[in-house]
């Protein structure tokens, strides 16, 4: 009836993740209380759980980000704090567990923490930075944030019901095969990454339409911001790359399921063509991250220098460079498979070549800030210590890249501190600089610069205190995912890590602090004005926040930094331009298709980790049924009548009047 | 559990000249010194040509990149500060966007950068292909290496005599391996010899290395296995070409390595105290490489003590 599935898949014996699930799943139920009781639902369900706005998308997903971030910090904490304790003893986490957690560390921040993220920017910024009022697919697009958050769900579940996966992020066969891993841990894997895979894909593929045939008047190619570029290169490479992650896996998944023999070890498998397929998604995918993290920074730094970007068809040409290249140089995660000179040769130029176009970048902001007024506000003091940490990320990296150099560092502890060093110092910080920089545009009121600063500078210290130590330790000869180590030598520089993790949960804590005074001062840190940091492209001609239709009338580009134009002739002339006549509006319909969807979809990967085929069946046929039956409806839009329109823009206007009228005071100039 | 003393095993033999290469190291890293002073026994620190190559590699590239890394982050912090809004002496330039010269510069130098790097890569990875036998007057040593759940079996066919996690190997004479898994991926990895190369099921990867003198170090699977693969981690002596042969005189005395014992090896057992057998059947690893020994058959049967959890037997300990 219930296939592999039985009360002992809960782990009573435990105490470590029954009490963590405890926890989580009173949270939960406390939340849902709170919900209920404050009558709270229609207002969710109305207004963001069947929202096809991207703007509400967008918040969600890095809502979605945010949770998974702080979930695989937690096992973080655990693994630092095992390796320092576990010094010729057994420490406090048995291999069985402390492998599943180095896994799911692994999964969730690159899958479920930083794509959510990345790609609630995109949905955010983009359809506002081009001047547009949705996305091209707005329904396709709730479906796949809710089937990333489907994904997410399959993770968390697997942490009391049943185990998560022992093999490493990337479950290289034959450990992956049921012959050495037979629990369900890689089955919950598989399904978790398929289904939120197909929401990646999703998204992909609405940014790139969005691009491609969405821009307002005016908006050609080389007038959008970077940001744009970035996120057009990234979501390029989802399109083409998550396939071959997707065909990889099933291909597993058969191996498993089928008991077919694409990877196995006997019978003509070829577990070598996994390593292959995975990093041919791979190395893209760590650059489907940094990548929109360049245009997050790009907008920063002209921002607050008060400039344009520094060489921005340059800039434009480095991000399709890297973008094309990034496809080209997946061999060097395996440079040590024996893969013979020529190649490896091949690859480790074609691999240090990327870091030609991710240098360019790096001297145009560097450019962008000379001759300018640098501000140091919060997010800028973020992509300052982005260029300082990214850099020596960039050249261990390139060490990483030459290969008789990995053969010393392969998979050792000076990989891990590569990987976190670009990973954290480009992504995260990206991520964080940004959440500050548009924070006030999405919530309409600002977050609390001193917290924001504390946070900074405990990121930044923590981070070098964490990872600087892993660089020795890798030139020491420790490789990664140790669970006890026979080497007391190497203890002290665990406890140095150890150390910077501590410094590193101060941060987080400032900035969760960070948050709340925010919210509790929120009417002395309102921004009326919808363009708080004085910036360049169209998303802060929007008040703060912006309407659910984005721009009353669309905007007419007439140049590089749309908005920045706009806004120098409002100063000249001392006015806006004229009041337009406004016209109803047509928008896309609230739709529950991605929910029920992503529902069932759920449904379906838990029946299918534990063999409950009826369930599974029972469940793709809903998924797919919900789909048609929701997806298929007449009326896809209502109208915005012309005088709601106005109404919102007016007062837009009135607020950007006053915010006029002090500047001709302060006698500023642009 | 048992837990080797990994730490002990270093130092003594070579001392002075580790020493003097810790110097020199420290001194071109120009790292902070706390970093390198501590890099005894690691990569840093090796006991043969591979390993001493591929860390001269592995500094050069550091140095040519630094060359230019450490100028360009301080050209970044002085501009952010010298452009600081609070400075009114600054020039303010709130138009300059553009500069040919400058675009054309800030292309050449990550690209010239790239093309010293390049040439290491190109040069390294053929001299240092781990295929390539090492230049010597000595015929190597052959010792065919298969990585089990979780130990390592080093078979030395020319003496038909075979080790458990301990590599003996002649001072001051090649070592060519040839590596194979009877289980899940593992890599071979001797940090103070230099390269590593992975263990794979079905194929055979070959190395060459080599230790100058007698000395003692270890060695570890660089990559991840399994519940055990913590304590897969093996001892690396080597030793005067007369102790050598003493050292597989002596192991004659143990058992022989025949098929009932190699298939109580196939099965998982972790932190495997080193042994040695004294008789070895020529066409074992050759029997292991092509699969005609079927690989190890994984985590034993039976009832899981947790649905969905199988527990493999160095869960428990
Ligand atoms: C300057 C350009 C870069 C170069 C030349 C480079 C090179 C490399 C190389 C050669 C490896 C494999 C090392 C090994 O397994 O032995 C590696 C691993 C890795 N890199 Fe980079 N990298 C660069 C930038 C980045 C960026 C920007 C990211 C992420 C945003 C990134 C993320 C990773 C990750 C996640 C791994 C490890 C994956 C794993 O084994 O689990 N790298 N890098
Ligand atoms: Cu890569």
């Amino acid at each position: 009836m219930f296939g592999k599935l039985d009360w002992s898949a809960i782990p009573f014996s435990q105490p470590l993740p029954l009490i963590t699930s405890f926890v989580l799943i009173l949270i939960v139920i406390g939340l849902l209380i709170l919900v209920t009781v404050k009558k709270w639902w229609p207002y969710l369900w109305h207004e963001w759980i069947t929202s096809v706005d991207h703007k509400r998308i967008g918040v969600m997903y890095c809502l979605l980000g945010i949770l998974m971030l702080i979930r695989g910090f937690a096992d973080a904490i655990m693994m630092r704090t095992q390796q320092a304790v576990a010094i010729e003893s057994a420490g406090y986490l048995t291999p069985e567990h402390y492998n599943q957690i180095f896994t799911a560390h692994g999964t969730i921040m690159i899958l479920f923490g930083a794509m959510p993220l990345v790609l609630g920017f995109m949905n955010y910024l983009v359809p506002l930075q081009l001047g547009v009022r949705d996305v091209a697919f707005p329904t396709f697009n709730s479906v796949g944030f809710w089937l990333t958050a489907s994904g997410a769900l399959l993770v968390n579940v697997s942490l009391f019901i049943g185990e998560f996966a022992r093999t490493g992020w990337l479950p290289y066969p034959p450990l992956s095969e049921t012959t050495y891993t037979p629990g369900v841990g890689v089955d919950y894997y598989l399904w978790a990454v398929q289904i939120s895979g197909i929401g990646t894909l999703i998204t992909g593929i609405n940014i790139v339409t969005t691009i491609l045939k969405m821009r307002c008047r005016g908006m050609s190619y080389l007038r959008m911001p970077v940001f744009c570029w970035t996120a057009l290169a990234s979501c390029l490479l989802i399109v083409a790359t998550f396939p071959i992650l997707t065909a990889a896996l099933a291909m597993l998944t058969l191996d498993r399921y089928a008991d077919w023999n694409y990877f196995t070890n006997t019978a003509g498998g070829n577990p070598m063509m996994f390593v292959n397929l995975v990093w041919a998604w791979g190395h893209p995918e760590v650059y489907i991250l940094v990548l929109p993290a360049f245009g997050i920074f790009s907008e920063i730094f002209s921002t607050f220098s008060g400039k344009p970007l520094f060489g921005y068809r340059s800039m434009v040409a480095a991000t399709l460079f890297i973008c094309i290249v990034s496809m080209l140089v997946w061999l060097h995660h395996f440079f040590t498979m024996g893969a013979g000179p020529a190649v490896n040769t091949f690859f480790g130029i074609s691999s240090s070549i990327i870091a030609v176009g991710t240098g360019v970048k790096i001297y145009n902001w560097i450019f962008t800030m000379y001759g300018g007024r640098v501000r140091f506000e919060v997010p800028m003091l973020w992509s300052l210590g982005f260029i300082f940490t990214f850099i020596i990320g960039g050249l261990t990296g390139v060490l990483l890249a030459v290969p008789p150099a990995d053969f010393l560092t392969h998979n050792s502890m000076f990989l891990v501190a590569h990987f976190h060093n670009v990973i954290v110092g480009g992504v995260v910080f990206a991520l964080f600089a940004g959440l500050e920089y548009w924070f006030p545009k999405v919530f309409g009121f600002g977050l609390h610069p001193t917290w924001g600063k504390a946070a900074f500078w405990c990121a930044f210290v923590g981070f070098w205190v964490t990872f600087a130590p892993l660089y020795v330790l890798g030139l020491l000869g420790m490789t990664r995912r140790l669970q006890h180590i026979n080497i007391p030598e190497w203890g002290p520089w665990l406890y140095v890590s150890l150390a910077g993790v501590g410094i590193l949960i101060l941060g987080v804590i400032s900035q969760l602090t960070q948050l709340v005074v925010s919210i509790r001062d929120r009417d002395k840190l309102r921004d009326v004005t919808g363009d708080p940091w004085d910036g360049r492209s169209l998303e802060w001609a929007t008040p703060s926040p912006p309407p659910f239709f984005n721009f009353a009338v669309m905007p007419n580009v007439e140049g590089e930094e749309a908005y920045w134009g706009i806004k120098l002739r409002a100063v000249e002339t001392q006015q806006l331009a004229p009041e337009p006549k406004y016209e109803a509006i047509e928008m896309p319909l609230h739709s529950s298709v991605g929910f029920f969807t992503a529902f069932f979809t759920s449904v379906f990967g838990f029946a299918m980790v534990w063999h409950i085929w009826w369930m599974a069946i029972l469940a793709l046929v809903l998924a797919f049924a919900g789909f048609v039956v929701f997806a298929w409806r007449d009326k896809h839009e209502f109208e915005v009548p012309a005088e709601e329109v106005a109404r919102v823009d007016r007062a837009r206007r009135m607020a950007r009047e006053a915010f006029l009228a002090r500047l001709g005071e302060q006698g500023a100039v642009p | 559990m048992r837990f080797r003393q990994g730490g002990s095993r270093m130092g003594g033999l070579h001392f002075t000249r580790s020493a003097l290469h810790r110097a020199y190291r420290g001194s071109v890293l120009g790292l902070a010194g706390i970093g390198l002073a501590a890099c005894s026994g690691g990569v840093l620190d090796p006991l043969g040509p591979v390993g001493a190559d591929g860390s001269k590699i592995l500094i050069n590239a550091a140095v040519i990149m630094l060359a230019i890394v450490i100028p360009t982050i301080l050209l970044a912090f002085w501009i952010a500060w010298h452009f600081r809004a609070s400075n009114r002496k600054a020039e303010y330039l709130p138009y300059w966007s553009y500069s040919g010269r400058i675009e054309a510069v800030v292309w050449s130098i990550p690209t010239l950068t790239v093309l010293f790097i390049a040439g290491e890569i190109w040069v390294g990875s053929h001299r240092l292909d781990p295929f390539r036998p090492l230049d010597s007057d000595l015929a190597p040593l052959e010792v065919q290496v298969v990585s089990l759940d979780w130990k390592w079996l080093f078979i030395y066919p020319q003496q038909r005599v075979a080790s458990i996690n301990h590599l003996v190997m002649p001072a001051g004479r090649p070592v060519h391996f040839s590596i194979t898994s009877a289980s899940v991926f593992n890599v071979f990895f001797v940090p103070q010899l230099g390269s590593m190369i992975y263990a794979m099921p079905g194929m055979v990867s070959q190395l060459h290395l080599q230790a100058d003198n007698p000395a003692k170090t270890w060695g570890i699977s660089a990559q991840f296995s399994g519940d055990g693969f913590s304590d897969m981690q093996f001892d690396v002596t080597s030793l005067a070409s007369n102790d050598f042969d003493g050292w597989v005189a002596a192991a004659r005395n143990g058992p022989t390595l025949d098929r009932t014992a190699y298939d109580g090896l196939l099965h998982q057992s972790h932190d495997v105290p080193p042994m040695t057998f004294g008789a070895v059947d020529p066409h074992l690893f050759h029997a292991v490489a092509t699969q005609r020994i079927p690989p190890g058959p994984g985590p034993k049967p039976g009832a899981p003590p947790h649905a969905g959890r199988e527990v493999t037997p160095a869960g428990k300990d």
